[in-house]
């Protein structure tokens, strides 16, 4: 029977390839290309069908008019809000350009701006070795990155040999930075170590560290920062003088790393008893065996985690508002007040979220750069 | 260790001087669960052990506790001359003469297979890093997967990582080998390739232990058999006299099971 059927399709379709050698052809051309992209994703089901014409509608609505006011209504010079109105009705560019010094460098003394810029670029030499383990010199890079907080604090704050600026002074980006990247810096290997001691042997190391974290998962950081700001001096024999800035660093600090001692400790438990079998059989000690063996990988699965309170602490330094800082926000506020400019909010308020937006979306991409990297050179 | 004079104590002190395993009355517990009972059990230097019982008769626990994996809570352990008590640094001490391979192999997945191999020498026995990656290879060698020394774990086979776990615990030049059913996760293609490594190094003169169900290597290696079950060492014997005529019921049993399986 199947004989037959063979030999009768056989006699009119003869294979034109010799059998074992079928030559590589491409695919049909219905199922490539943007034709084939196009039906699969936009217009596969009804519903998808109805999404995609939503979807189109919206962008039709939403896009045109933004853009027209963010760019092509827009004024990007003028004297005050009148000038802007008079050339276009759309943003009034204008007002940021004219405070974007403020912005950047708060109210730090101008004739002295040169050391914040010197301690920015010195931030991306000792930032760049870190990230990328590929960096020319990374072992010296990296030394510098451990020296690079004492030369940045005594470039911002100065004293010996410079002239001293009050930290009051400090506002804006700077700020944001400055408190943003000593609490990232900080908290995460204190996090670590919280993390650890959580999971210790020794009680009181154990039920230290839980209760901290406990304490500080509980309590906004809003009203740590309060406590930061008045309750500290309580403590403090009277008459000394803690910089309200540092207390803010800490207090900052220290709320993120009660959160990123749980992330981590997420990643500790993920690490199968094997790992910690196999290095106590070959007689290492505690400290190397964490070092090596045990946080290399915790620290792998915990990177989305990590990155998360990252960004979270990055945002939430916009709360130093509260204690009379002014971060961006703060700034961005303080500015609207000004007669020249009323109205403007629109134009404030979008231009700092674009600041935190991009240093945000720059971490996330890090995050997702560093996961793959690990990924594929594992390959588990 | 002393040069005595007395030729009757010079005896007795070789005789203990080749001892490098003495397991004395030692009982374990987890919780209220007795697992281990009265383990007696003297290996002498260079002898060669194989484990075998049913499962959950405490093999594993047994030679857990001669590198202080676990803890016994009575009796004494020796090794090589230190007793394993509560100290860190006889617990340490043993565990540097001790190698371990595990039966999911336990290699470490973010350093290669020559990383791995040189982890403990390096900063355990403080051998500098070139050194420690020229013994390494030329145990990589020794088990016959020097070409994948710059792999990663998980880019190997079962066989073969279990092989890079074996050259990983030599790398440290141990005294004592403990092995936990060394095969038992692998693919049958696979157990032969570990046991041939694991035949050579027995030529060696090198201690060793092995919790194990192929009996093919306990006939070939062993220079004892030790049968556990429910917690207790039921018969030891060489391996011929264990095979063919083996003394309590329990053994019997078991080798029936396991030989017709
Ligand atoms: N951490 C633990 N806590 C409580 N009981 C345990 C623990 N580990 C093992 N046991 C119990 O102790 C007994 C002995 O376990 P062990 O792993 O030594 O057996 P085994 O002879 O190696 O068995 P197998 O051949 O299955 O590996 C088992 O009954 C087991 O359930
Ligand atoms: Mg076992």
């Amino acid at each position: 029977m199947e004989k037959n059927n063979l030999s009768a399709t056989g006699s009119t379709m003869k294979p034109d390839y010799v059998i074992g050698e079928h030559p590589d052809l491409p695919p049909p051309s219905n199922t490539i290309g943007p034709i084939a992209w196009i039906r699969d994703n936009l217009l596969s089901s009804p519903a998808n069908i109805v999404m995609t014409i939503l979807s189109i509608f919206f962008l039709y609505k939403i896009l045109p008019p933004s853009l027209d006011w963010m760019f092509f209504d827009a004024a990007f010079v003028g004297e005050d809000r009148n000038a802007c109105r008079a050339v276009a009705d759309g943003a009034c560019w204008a007002f940021i350009s004219e405070r974007f010094k403020l912005f950047t460098y708060g109210f730090y003394p101008i004739e002295n701006r040169w050391r914040v810029d010197l301690s920015f670029v010195l931030l991306v030499i000792a930032v760049i070795p870190i990230l990328f383990d590929k960096t020319p010199f990374r072992k010296y890079g990296l030394w510098f990155a451990m020296v690079f907080p004492f030369i940045a604090g005594w470039l911002l704050v100065g004293g010996f040999g410079l002239d001293p600026v009050p930290t009051e002074k400090f506002g804006g980006f700077m700020l944001t930075l400055v408190v943003g990247i000593t609490g990232i810096a900080f908290s995460l290997p204190l996090g670590i170590l919280l993390a650890l001691g959580r999971q210790s042997n020794l009680p009181i190391i154990k039920v230290f560290c839980v209760s901290f974290i406990e304490f500080i998962r509980g309590v906004p950081l809003i009203t740590l920062l309060f406590v930061a700001s008045t309750m500290l001096s309580y403590f403090l024999p009277p008459g000394t003088n803690f910089d309200l800035l540092l207390r803010v660093l800490i207090m900052v600090t220290l709320f993120s790393a009660g959160y990123m001692a749980e992330v981590i400790r997420g990643g500790l438990q993920a690490i199968p008893k094997g790992q910690f079998e196999a290095s106590d059989a070959m007689g290492l000690k505690y400290w190397p065996s964490m070092r090596l063996i045990v946080l290399p990988q915790a620290l792998k699965i915990s990177i989305p985690g990590i990155v998360n309170t990252f960004i979270g602490l990055y945002k939430d330094t916009t709360l130093v508002i509260i204690i009379g800082l002014l971060d961006p926000l703060g700034i961005g506020r303080a500015s609207l007040s000004d007669t020249k400019w009323t109205g403007l909010s629109n134009e404030v308020y979008l231009f700092v979220a674009l600041f935190f937006f991009v240093s945000c979306f720059a971490m996330s991409r890090y995050s997702l750069y560093l996961e793959n990297k690990l990924q594929t050179e594992h390959r588990r | 260790m002393s040069n005595s004079t007395q030729i009757g104590t010079e005896q007795m002190n070789t005789d203990q001087d080749n001892i490098v395993i003495r397991i004395n009355q030692m009982h374990k517990w987890y919780g209220q669960f007795h697992v281990l009972k009265d383990i007696n059990l003297d290996v002498t230097r260079g002898e060669k052990i194989v484990i075998c019982g049913p499962s959950g008769s405490g093999k594993s626990t047994m030679i857990r506790c001669i590198n202080r994996l676990e803890e016994h809570q009575k009796g004494d352990i020796i090794v090589d001359g230190t007793e394993l008590t509560n100290d860190l640094k006889n617990i340490e001490a043993v565990r540097r003469e001790v190698g371990m391979v595990f039966q999911h192999f336990n290699l470490f997945p973010h350093l290669t297979v020559l990383e791995n191999c040189t982890l403990a020498p390096i900063w355990v026995r403080k051998t500098p890093r070139l050194e420690a990656e020229e013994i390494a290879m030329q145990y990589l060698e020794r088990v016959k997967i020097p070409d994948q020394a710059n792999k990663f774990p998980g880019q190997l086979s079962g066989g073969q990582q279990q092989r890079v776990a074996i050259a990983r615990s030599l790398c440290m030049k141990p005294r004592i080998m403990l092995f936990d059913e060394p095969t038992s996760a692998l693919d049958p293609e696979m157990i032969k390739e570990v046991l041939d490594v694991m035949i050579e190094l027995a030529s060696e003169g090198i201690t060793m232990l092995c919790v194990t169900h192929e009996m093919g290597f306990a006939k070939t290696v062993a220079d004892r058999v030790i049968f556990m079950d429910g917690g207790e060492i039921i018969e030891e014997n060489v391996p011929q006299e264990f095979f063919d005529n083996p003394q309590h019921e329990r053994t019997k049993l078991f080798l029936s099971q396991i030989l017709n399986h």
